[in-house]
C-alpha cells in the first residue's frame, strides 16, 4: 500500500500526475493473450476442481475480456497495488462469482503469487469464494458477489476520477442475469444523469443464468433498446473472438469522454474453451470431477506452467 | 443538587447535521455529499449550494447512493449519504453490508427522521429497528447524538474517523442544551449528571425526557446518574461498568426497539461483566402510527413519565 495519501485535493493532482507517469499499459499481441488466455481456462478448471466448488462457466466464458483488460488495455500497476487506484485505469467485478476468471489472471499479471491459485475457496486463503478486500488480496478493491452493487461501485469511482483529475478509466463487468436486479437500473440512471462519461461497462451476454436459459428464467429483452434509452452509448461484440474484443473496447475508449456511460453488450458462450461445458448453464457453478478435468485440460494447452 | 440545563432555543437535529456538514465542505475538499431526493429534509442544501460540483443528487435510489458512495471512497472520497432512516438502512441493508462494511470503506450513513418522532407519516417511515441492523455488521459505528450542537459535533468529529459509520438523527425541534464548544469523541460516553442510587443511559432525544426525569425524581429524593450514550457502537464499556459498580441498578431509553437497541447492548454487556437488575423505556416489538411526535411517545411509552416509573421500579428490584 502507499504512502501517500488523498488528503487534498491540490495533493490529489499532483499524486494523480506523478503516478500516471509511471504507469502505462503492457499490450500485448493477440497470440500471446490467446496463450495467456489457454493457461487461465487451465487454471480455472483446476482452480474449481481443487477445491469441488466455484463457478467454472461463467471463468471461462468470459477469459478473453479478462485476458484483453489486464494485458492489453489496462493502465495499472501489479506490483504497487493502491486501494485509491490514482494514476490507474481500474477495473470491478460486479459479477462476483466468477472470482476464478478473476484470481488467474491477476496472477498471471504480477499482483500476488500463481502458487496461491491452490488456496482458492479453502480456509484461511485470501483467494475467497467471491472477491473481497477483507482478506488484503491486492487487485481487489471492493467485495462482490452479492449481485447487481457493481455499476453504482464503478459510477462513484469514476466520479472520484473525475474529482480528482484523474484522467483514467473505470470498468466493470456484470452478468446478464444481473441485469435483473434493480440496482442495476438505478446506476444506468445516475451514469447518464451525471454524465459518467469515463466508465465503460460491459454485460457479459451468455444467455444463461442458474435456473437456465435467461430467456425462461426472466427474459432480458432488446437489450441495446434498453440501454440506449437509459443514455449510454452501447457497442456490442463477440467476447469470445479476441481480435474483435479488443477492437470494440479500442472502439469503446473513443466513445469515453463525450459526456455518455459506454456500455458494451459482449456476446459469449459461457463455458467456452472447454466443448463439454460450453454453451449450457449447467456448468454455472459446478466443479469438475477428476475424469471431466482431465477431459478439459487435454483441450487447453499447458503455456505458461501451472500453478 | 442536581446540574441545570438550560437552554435557549429548541433545534432540530437534522440541522446539526447540516451545519456539520457545510462546515466539513470547507475544511476538506476530499468530503462529499449523496442525497437521495430529501435534500431539504436531509438540510444539505446549504452544502449542495456551495459545492455542486461535490454533491450527488441520486435520486429515489438508495440502493445505488449507498454503493456509489463506496465507490466514491476508492478515490479517497469521504463520502456523506443522507436520506431517512429507513432508507438508510434496512432499504439498503444488503449494499451496506457488502460495499461497505465488508469491504470496509470509509462512508458515512447520515440518517433523519428516525424512530416515532418523525410523526404524521406514519410507521412506514417510523424506523425503530436501524439501531440494531447497524450494530450487527462488524466495521460499523454507530452514532445518536442527542440534541443539535451534539449532532454538528458528531457530524464534524467523522471526517477524522476512518471507516463505515451509522449517524442517526431525527426531525423534530428538541431543546439544544449541550455545550457548542464540546468537542465530540466517538465511542466516550458522556456524563451529564453524577448520582448515587441509579444509572440511566440513554441516547438520541430520549437524553432530553431522561434529564426531566431525573429532575422529577431528584424531587423525590432519588438520585440519578445519568449518562448519554451517544455512541452505541462501540459501546464505552468502562463508563457504564463504573458507574453501575455504584448505583447496582439500571434503566435505558431510547427511540428505538428494545430488540436490538442501546438497552440491548448494554443487558448484554452487564450479563457478561456485571449482572445487575435494568429496566428498558424503549418500544415494545410494536410498529408506530401517524400522530404528532409528543402524541407518540406518551403511547409508546418513551416519554418522561415512563422514564420515571422504570427507575422506580427498578430501585424496587435492586432492593
Amino acid at each position: 500500500m502507499t504512502t501517500e495519501t488523498l488528503s487534498s485535493s491540490s495533493s490529489a493532482e499532483t499524486l494523480v500526475q506523478a503516478r500516471q507517469k509511471t504507469i502505462s499499459t503492457v499490450s500485448k499481441s493477440t497470440d500471446e493473450l490467446k496463450k495467456i488466455g489457454s493457461q487461465v481456462r487451465r487454471d480455472i478448471v483446476r482452480m474449481v476442481h481443487g477445491c469441488q466448488s466455484g463457478h467454472p462457466g461463467g471463468s471461462l466464458g468470459c477469459t478473453e475480456f479478462f485476458v484483453a483488460l489486464y494485458f492489453h488495455f489496462l493502465k495499472h500497476d501489479a506490483k504497487k497495488f493502491t486501494m485509491d487506484g490514482v494514476g490507474e485505469d481500474l477495473f470491478f467485478l460486479s459479477n462476483g462469482h466468477i472470482s476464478p476468471v478473476w484470481y488467474s489472471v491477476l496472477a498471471h499479471a504480477g499482483y500476488f503469487p500463481k502458487k496461491e491459485l491452490a488456496t482458492f475457496r479453502k480456509l484461511n486463503s485470501r483467494l475467497q469464494g467471491h472477491p473481497t478486500t477483507h482478506e488484503g488480496l491486492p487487485g481487489i478493491r471492493m467485495a462482490s458477489g452479492s449481485l447487481g452493487q457493481g455499476m453504482s461501485v464503478a459510477c462513484g469511482s469514476a466520479l472520484a476520477k473525475k474529482l480528482n483529475k484523474d484522467s483514467r478509466l473505470v470498468f466493470s463487468l456484470h452478468g446478464d442475469g444481473e441485469i435483473q436486479e434493480g440496482q442495476i437500473w438505478e446506476a444506468a440512471m445516475f451514469a447518464s444523469a451525471h454524465k459518467i462519461d469515463n466508465l465503460i461497462s460491459t454485460i457479459d451476454w451468455n444467455g444463461q443464468q442458474i435456473d437456465g436459459p435467461t430467456d425462461k428464467v426472466m427474459p432480458l429483452g432488446d437489450l441495446n433498446a434498453k440501454w440506449t434509452s437509459f443514455g449510454w452509448d452501447v457497442l456490442q461484440a463477440n467476447g469470445n473472438n479476441i481480435e474483435e474484443l479488443i477492437s470494440v473496447i479500442e472502439e469503446a475508449k473513443k466513445h469515453t469522454g463525450k459526456g455518455k456511460p459506454v456500455m458494451i453488450l459482449m456476446k459469449t458462450s459461457m463455458g467456452f474453451g472447454v466443448d463439454f461445458m460450453a454453451g449450457t448453464h449447467k456448468w454455472h457453478g459446478i466443479a469438475p470431477n477428476d475424469e471431466q478435468l482431465q477431459k478439459a485440460l487435454a483441450q487447453l494447452p499447458e503455456t505458461l506452467g501451472d500453478y | 443538587m442536581m446540574k441545570k440545563f438550560p437552554y435557549t432555543e429548541k433545534k432540530d437535529t437534522r440541522s446539526g447535521f447540516g451545519a456539520g456538514l457545510l462546515e466539513l465542505g470547507r475544511k476538506n475538499p476530499n468530503v462529499v455529499g449523496l442525497c437521495a431526493d430529501l435534500t431539504g429534509s436531509l438540510k444539505m442544501d446549504a452544502f449542495e449550494k456551495e459545492f455542486p460540483d461535490r454533491f450527488f443528487q441520486c435520486g429515489v435510489a438508495e440502493a445505488n447512493m449507498i454503493s456509489a458512495a463506496a465507490g466514491l471512497t476508492v478515490g479517497g472520497k469521504i463520502p456523506f449519504t443522507g436520506t431517512f432512516a429507513n432508507f438508510s438502512t434496512g432499504r439498503v441493508y444488503d449494499q451496506i453490508r457488502q460495499s461497505v462494511a465488508y469491504s470496509d470503506k470509509n462512508v458515512k450513513i447520515c440518517a433523519s427522521h428516525a424512530g416515532l418522532t418523525l410523526g404524521e407519516d406514519g410507521a412506514t417511515h417510523q424506523i425503530l429497528e436501524d439501531i440494531g441492523l447497524m450494530k450487527m455488521l462488524p466495521n460499523m459505528t454507530v452514532i445518536v447524538p442527542c440534541d443539535y450542537n451534539q449532532t454538528k459535533a458528531a457530524t464534524i468529529a467523522l471526517e477524522k474517523h476512518h471507516g463505515p459509520a451509522y449517524l442517526r438523527f431525527g426531525r423534530p425541534a428538541v431543546p439544544n442544551f449541550t455545550d457548542s464548544s464540546t468537542p465530540f469523541e466517538i465511542g466516550k460516553a458522556q456524563l451529564l449528571n453524577e448520582g448515587k442510587d441509579v444509572s440511566i443511559f440513554a441516547c438520541g432525544h430520549l437524553v432530553w425526557k431522561a434529564i426531566e426525569a431525573c429532575e422529577i425524581l431528584e424531587a423525590k429524593g432519588i438520585s440519578c446518574e445519568l449518562i448519554n450514550i451517544h455512541t452505541i457502537k462501540p459501546l464505552d464499556k468502562k463508563a457504564i461498568l463504573e458507574s453501575v459498580r455504584k448505583t447496582k441498578c439500571v434503566v435505558t431509553a431510547e427511540e428505538h426497539q428494545r430488540n436490538g437497541g442501546l438497552g440491548d447492548s448494554i443487558a448484554q454487556l452487564l450479563a457478561n461483566e456485571l449482572p445487575t437488575p435494568i429496566e428498558m423505556v424503549a418500544v415494545n416489538d410494536s410498529f408506530g402510527e401517524s400522530g404528532k411526535p409528543d402524541e407518540l411517545m406518551k403511547k409508546y411509552g418513551i416519554d418522561t413519565p415512563n422514564v420515571v416509573a422504570a427507575v422506580e421500579k427498578v430501585l424496587q428490584r435492586k432492593k
